[in-house]
């Protein structure tokens, strides 16, 4: 690893603006590490090489002239669920095949905007349909971080798995992710890295591709909780061409960081406390929460009733909203296409050959609870049990929290092919999803390592746009915790 | 509520997934237990409950009522699978 990749986003801004070095020796410093080290951890599933020295280049020339934006000439690594122009944008799936959109989402063209260059497209579950990274038609991503003394493979958690893996594994100096049920924090907290899901209408999702419109939302993965900060002020936006985009300005996310916390009120949620919890998971929370008493911080013990229920509602709402937006894969518009008998024939054979099994399992999930007569048992009323997880934390808000601390995941990483039972694999998600349901920011910040060496996270959920206490909270826990970086056995 | 294998093959034709008879069943098995999963939500009383239609509350966005996009067939038909003079090409619907 060179010098220059060991910098965080913004220790490499503040070289960047000192001129201490250049845009390019940073892009061409990453792509080195991206070459020696993508076969091993398949983080990216396609290098766009020229188009990172184009940038870096460009980049150069208007740090030359003492201009530039936010993160002039910082290299990142995109989700292959952002549609970029012109480059590889296929969510991870066969039924994708080929696919170059025209066009550039928001988050990305808010990105370039500010001068970001752009490595690749990353890994991820295939359409963001689960939390292992084991269903991208790409292969698996591995996880940098192994267990001591163990050669042993292990998953980057998912969907943002290959965003969470090539920050972990310095291959990109921040990634873009999306989280619909945990994609963002589940994964950053599997590899040691910071990783933000904003409120609901944040972030446009114009340009994304779809998987449940409701939850969706994009967000930063990143190494440090103030790159965090960085990277997010710069993909946020108000957006026309996104209806559920949220008009309020977006703030300095950064001067957030490492401001005061005391007197803030943090709820702790005791239905978080499930039963068969790892001991250690429990520890890092008390140790979570002793941090922050230490820095000032109000502890008080707040109740979510319905939290039991949010995973459940989510497997009807979520996989509802998938069938009805995975419906434009049929072979016409884009991607594969395998002929049949006639168009029908058409359309079924070509969605059995480009729809891998999780993905044809959520769509006929989804298709099955809004088929006729099973709308309100099923939809509807996993659309009422959301509005009381809603309810839930309004009236912890409105009692006077100003955040709530929780472990961010159930245990530590896994190995490939460990969870194969679909609903223990959605378990994995139960400390997430309820923020997703309820729209709230929430954020994974690494906590510390279990007995084997493997990072865990903890997350802090915060009120409707209250992302800058979370970014003072979680660099209260960096600080305490320190950071954590994977040992190089690759390359 | 389960479903039965035929229940599966109607749905699976619904969504226009083909599927072979083994994996028909191999997904009712997986669909039961996802079933059974989220009827957990029957133990929750919803009576009187507006379903969540949005997560903040706002004001839908209307737009002005014009054209402010197109005129560039070429680029949306770019990546179809197959095309003709700016058209979709799709196997014969009407005899």
């Amino acid at each position: 690893m060179t010098e220059l990749t060991k910098l965080t986003l913004t220790e490499a801004r503040d070289g960047l603006a000192a001129r201490d070095f250049s845009a390019s020796d940073l892009t061409n410093a990453y792509l080195g590490e991206i070459a020696a080290g993508n076969q091993a951890l398949n983080a990216y599933v396609a290098i766009t090489e020229d188009k990172a020295r184009e940038m870096a280049a460009a980049s150069d020339a208007r740090l030359a002239k003492g201009e530039g934006g936010a993160l002039e000439g910082i290299p990142l690594g995109i989700k292959d669920l952002f549609a970029t122009e012109g480059v590889h944008t296929q969510a991870c799936s066969h039924i994708l095949d080929g696919f170059k959109p025209r066009y550039e989402s928001t988050v990305t063209a808010n990105l370039w905007a500010d001068g970001a260059v752009m490595l690749g497209k990353l890994n991820m579950d295939e359409f963001a349909m689960g939390s292992s990274n084991e269903t991208s038609y790409y292969g698996n991503v591995v996880n940098p971080w192994k267990r001591d003394g163990s050669d042993e493979a292990l998953v980057p958690g998912g969907s943002s798995g290959g965003s969470a893996a090539a920050v972990s594994g310095a291959l990109c100096l921040g990634a873009t992710a999306t989280d619909t049920g945990g994609s963002i924090r589940q994964p950053a907290a599997l590899t040691g890295t910071v990783g933000m899901k904003p409120t609901y209408g944040r972030c446009s999702r114009w340009g994304t591709v779809a998987f449940a419109s409701s939850l969706d939302q994009a967000g930063p993965i990143t190494r440090t909780v103030r790159d965090n900060a960085v990277m997010l002020r710069s993909m946020a936006s108000v957006d026309p061409k996104d209806t559920t985009s949220i008009d309020a300005p977006v703030p300095d996310y950064e001067a957030a960081v490492g401001k005061s916390v005391r007197g803030l009120r943090i709820g702790i949620p005791k239905e978080y406390r499930v039963d068969g919890m790892p001991d250690e998971i429990n520890a890092l929370w008390q140790q979570g929460i002793d941090w922050l008493k230490d820095a000032g911080a109000e502890i008080v013990e707040i109740s979510l009733p319905h939290t039991k229920y949010a995973l459940p509602a989510y497997y009807i709402v979520a996989p509802a909203e998938a069938s009805s937006n995975l419906a434009r894969y049929d072979g016409v518009r884009y991607g594969l296409r395998v002929d049949g008998d006639d168009i029908a024939d058409m359309y079924e054979k070509t969605r059995a050959a480009g729809f891998g099994t999780e993905v044809k399992r959520r769509v006929m999930v989804g298709t099955y609870v809004l088929s006729a007569g099973y709308y309100d048992a099923y939809y509807l009323k996993a659309q009422k049990v959301r509005t009381l997880i809603k309810r839930d934390f309004d009236l912890s808000f409105e009692a006077g929290v100003d955040a709530i601390l929780t472990p961010a995941t159930p245990d530590a990483a896994f190995a490939p092919g460990a969870i194969t039972d679909p609903v223990a694999m959605y378990l994995n998600d139960i400390f997430t999803v309820t923020v997703n349901m309820a729209g709230l920011p929430g954020l994974a910040v690494p906590a510390g390592l279990n007995r084997d060496g493997l990072p865990l996270g903890l997350q802090l959920i915060g009120r409707p746009f209250g992302e800058e206490t979370l970014y003072s909270l979680g660099s209260v826990i960096e600080q305490a915790a320190g950071r954590f970086t994977p040992k190089r056995w690759w390359a | 509520m389960s479903v039965d294998i035929d229940t599966v093959k109607r749905v699976a034709h619904l969504a226009r997934i083909k599927v072979t008879d083994t994996e028909a069943g191999e997904m009712t098995g997986q669909l039961n237990t996802i079933l059974a999963f989220v009827e957990q939500l029957d133990e929750v009383d919803v009576s009187g409950v507006e379903p969540m239609t949005s997560v903040v509350k706002q004001e839908m966005k209307k737009r002005a009522d014009v054209v402010n996009d197109g005129g560039y067939p070429q680029d949306v038909v770019a990546n179809a699978p197959m095309s003709e003079d700016n058209f979709f090409m799709v196997p014969k619907v009407v005899e």
